[in-house]
C-alpha cells in the first residue's frame, strides 16, 4: 500500500518534470542557427568579394588604390579617381549636412513648440523613406538644371578666381552629388543627434537657466558640450551612409573617372562605377577590378560604421527598450 | 570688453545672440524640409499627369510609341519583396528571438556586431555579392537572385527590431510562464511573440518598404524584363529598376513614365510608413536606420 503510493508519487513526479526538453532544445538550436547565419553572412560577403577581386589583386597589388588610370579597353585599372570622387563628394555632402542637421536637431529638442515637434519629426523621417532612385530622378530633372542656372552660375562668376569654381559648368558633377548626398544623410544625422540631445538630463538645462543663461547659452553649455561624442558619431554614421550611396549619386555625378580640382567637374564614385560598368564588364580583369572596388567600399564603410558606433557607444550593445 | 559695456547692454547682447541662433535653427529646419516638399511637389505635378489606368494595367510600349504602363514592374516589385520577406523574416525574427531570449554575452555581441556590419553594407555591394553567389552558378539573372539580395538586406533590420520588441515583454511574464511549467519555446511562441507582434510586424513592414525602393541590389541580379515573367527563374521587372532605366534613357516618353512610376513607388513607401505608425498606435515606430 505504502510502496504503491510511493511509486504513484514518483511517477507523478516524472510527469512534473519539464516536458519536452527535446522541443525546447530544438527550438533553441533553430534560433541559434539563424543568429549564426547572420554572422556567417558577413563572412560570405567578404569572401565572395575577395574571391571576385583576386585576379585584380594579383595583377595590380596595392598600387591599384593610387593608380589613376581606368582603361577597360587596354586592361589597365586604378581606383584613385573613384576613391577621390567618393571621398570628396561624401565629405562635402557631410559638410553641408552637419550644420543643417544640428540646427534642426536643436530646433526639435530645444526650440520647437510642442504642437509642431511631432509633425516635423514625421516629415524628416519621411524624407529618409524616399527611395534613392526617386531622389536621383528629381536630381537629374529638377535639382541639377536649377543648380546649374542659379547657384553654380553665381559661384562661377563670383568665386571663379578659386580653382574650385573654375571650368565648364555642366550641372552634373561632384558638387551636385554632394548636394544629393547631403539631402540623403540629413535625416539620419538629425535623428541620431536628436536622440543624443534627449539623453541630456532636463535638470542640467534647468540648472543653466537658473544661473541666468539665455536659451542659446543653455543649449551650448548644457546640451552641446554634453553631446560632442554623440554628434561626431552621428556624423560618422552619415558618412558611412554617404560613401555607399549609389543610385542618386550615379545619376547626378557625371560618371567620368577623372581627378579634377573643380567642384563643377564630373566625377565618379566607387559605387557608381560598379553600378554603371559591372553588367557590361569588358573582361574578367575588368569585372575583377570592379569587385575590388566593392571590397574597398565595404571595408571603408565598415571602418566608418565601427567608429560611429564606438562614438555613439552602441556597437554590439543591446538595443534600448523604449 | 569696451568701456561702455554695462551689465544691461551685455544682457541685451546675449539675448540678441540667443534670438539669432534660435532663428538660425528655425531656418535650418525649414531648409531640411524643403527638399521633401519639392520632391513631392514635382512628383505630383509631373507624375500625376502621366498616371492613368493604363499605367497599372499595361506593359511598357516599345521605343517610339506613346502610352503603355508599368504593370509588370509593379507586380514584379511585390513578387521581389515577397521573396525577400520569405528569406529575411524567418532569419531575422528567429535570430532576434535568440538575441532576446537565449543568447548571452559574447555570442550576442558577435551577432549584433555582424548585424551592424550587414546594415551598413552598401546596397550595390549586395548586388555584386549575390551576382557572384547566385547569378553566375545559375547562369543567368532571376527573380530568385533579386529576392535573395533584398532578403539579405532585410535581415539586419528585422533582427534588431525583433530583439528590441521582445526585450519590452515584461520579465514577470517570463517568471509566470516558468512558474506554470510552460516550456520555454511555448512561452516564446505563444506569449512573447504575441505580446510583441505589433512592434515586430511594424519592423517587418518598414524593412519591406525600405527594400522595395532599392535599385542597386537588383541591377545585376534581375535587371528588368519588358514582359511578364513566366517563372521566378527568369529576370523580373521592378519599379525602381524601371524608373532608373527610364530616367537615364533619352526619350521624353520614358521620362514621363519614370515620373509616374516614381509617384507610385513613393506613395507605396510612404503609405507603408504611415500604416506602420497606425499599427503600433504610437508616433515612434522602431527606428530603421
Amino acid at each position: 500500500m505504502n510502496a504503491a503510493a510511493e511509486t504513484d508519487i514518483r511517477s507523478a513526479k516524472v510527469s512534473f518534470a519539464p516536458p519536452n526538453r527535446a522541443a525546447d532544445a530544438a527550438f533553441r538550436f533553430l534560433t541559434w542557427l539563424m543568429a549564426m547565419m547572420v554572422v556567417a553572412l558577413v563572412g560570405l560577403v567578404g569572401w565572395k568579394l575577395f574571391q571576385g577581386s583576386r585576379l585584380s589583386i594579383q595583377k595590380f597589388g596595392l598600387g591599384f588604390f593610387v593608380h589613376s588610370n581606368w582603361d577597360p579597353v587596354n586592361g589597365d585599372f586604378g581606383a584613385a579617381p573613384f576613391i577621390f570622387g567618393t571621398f570628396v563628394s561624401s565629405l562635402l555632402g557631410l559638410l553641408m549636412a552637419m550644420p543643417l542637421s544640428l540646427g534642426t536637431a536643436i530646433f526639435l529638442t530645444e526650440l520647437s513648440p510642442s504642437w509642431l515637434r511631432q509633425p516635423a519629426i514625421t516629415l524628416i523621417e519621411m524624407l529618409a523613406a524616399v527611395p534613392s532612385v526617386i531622389l536621383g530622378l528629381w536630381g537629374i530633372f529638377v535639382m541639377v538644371p536649377w543648380l546649374r542656372d542659379h547657384p553654380y552660375h553665381w559661384l562661377n562668376s563670383a568665386l571663379g578666381f578659386l580653382p574650385l569654381f573654375q571650368g565648364p559648368v555642366y550641372g552634373v558633377g561632384i558638387l551636385s552629388a554632394a548636394v544629393i548626398i547631403a539631402i540623403m544623410i540629413i535625416p539620419i544625422i538629425t535623428s541620431i543627434s536628436r536622440e543624443v540631445f534627449r539623453t541630456v538630463p532636463q535638470s542640467q538645462r534647468e540648472a543653466a537657466f537658473a544661473l541666468g543663461a539665455t536659451r542659446w547659452e543653455v543649449t551650448r553649455l548644457a546640451v552641446l558640450r554634453h553631446s560632442v561624442r554623440g554628434i561626431f558619431g552621428a556624423g560618422m554614421l552619415g558618412l558611412g551612409r554617404a560613401l555607399g550611396e549609389t543610385m542618386a549619386v550615379t545619376m547626378v555625378i557625371g560618371n567620368r573617372p577623372e581627378i579634377s580640382k573643380s567642384l563643377f567637374a564630373p566625377g565618379y564614385t566607387l559605387a557608381s562605377a560598379i553600378a554603371n560598368e559591372f553588367a557590361e564588364a569588358a573582361s574578367d580583369l575588368h569585372s575583377s577590378a570592379l569587385f575590388e572596388l566593392g571590397l574597398a567600399l565595404l571595408l571603408v564603410t565598415i571602418a566608418t560604421n565601427i567608429l560611429a558606433h564606438l562614438l555613439i557607444g552602441a556597437v554590439g550593445a543591446p538595443t534600448r527598450g523604449q | 570688453m569696451t568701456a561702455e559695456t554695462t551689465p544691461e547692454s551685455n544682457r541685451r547682447w546675449r539675448e540678441t545672440k540667443s534670438a539669432l541662433v534660435s532663428a538660425a535653427c528655425w531656418v535650418c529646419a525649414l531648409i531640411v524640409m524643403t527638399p521633401l516638399a519639392l520632391v513631392l511637389f514635382h512628383l505630383l505635378r509631373l507624375g500625376a499627369s502621366s498616371l492613368d489606368w493604363t499605367f497599372f494595367t499595361q506593359l511598357p510600349k516599345p521605343v517610339g510609341e506613346t502610352g503603355g504602363g508599368m504593370a509588370n514592374a509593379i507586380v514584379g516589385s511585390f513578387v521581389l519583396v515577397g521573396l525577400a520577406a520569405a528569406i529575411g523574416v524567418p532569419i531575422g525574427v528567429l535570430g532576434g528571438i535568440y538575441l532576446a531570449e537565449y543568447g548571452s554575452g559574447r555570442v550576442n555581441f558577435m551577432v549584433r556586431f555582424a548585424a551592424d556590419i550587414l546594415n551598413g553594407t552598401p546596397s550595390i555591394v549586395w548586388g555584386i555579392v549575390v551576382y557572384a553567389l547566385v547569378v553566375i552558378p545559375m547562369k543567368g539573372a532571376s527573380a530568385y537572385a533579386g529576392g535573395l539580395a533584398l532578403g539579405f538586406m532585410m535581415i539586419p533590420l528585422i533582427i534588431r527590431t525583433t530583439e528590441e520588441m521582445l526585450t519590452l515583454v515584461p520579465q514577470s511574464h517570463r517568471e509566470a510562464a516558468l512558474a506554470l511549467g510552460i516550456p520555454r519555446w511555448k512561452f516564446i511562441v505563444h506569449i512573447a511573440l504575441k505580446t510583441a507582434r505589433k512592434g515586430i510586424l511594424t519592423g517587418v513592414l518598414l524593412a519591406a518598404a525600405r527594400v522595395a525602393g532599392e535599385t542597386a541590389p537588383l541591377l545585376f541580379t534581375t535587371p528588368g524584363n519588358h514582359f511578364w515573367s513566366r517563372s521566378l527563374s527568369e529576370p523580373i521587372a521592378s519599379l525602381p529598376v524601371q524608373i532608373y532605366v527610364n530616367a537615364i534613357g533619352p526619350y521624353d516618353e520614358w521620362h514621363r513614365q519614370a515620373w509616374a512610376g516614381a509617384l507610385v513607388l513613393l506613395f507605396m513607401a510612404l503609405a507603408v510608413n504611415v500604416g506602420a505608425r497606425l499599427i503600433t498606435g504610437r508616433n515612434n515606430p522602431p527606428a530603421i536606420h
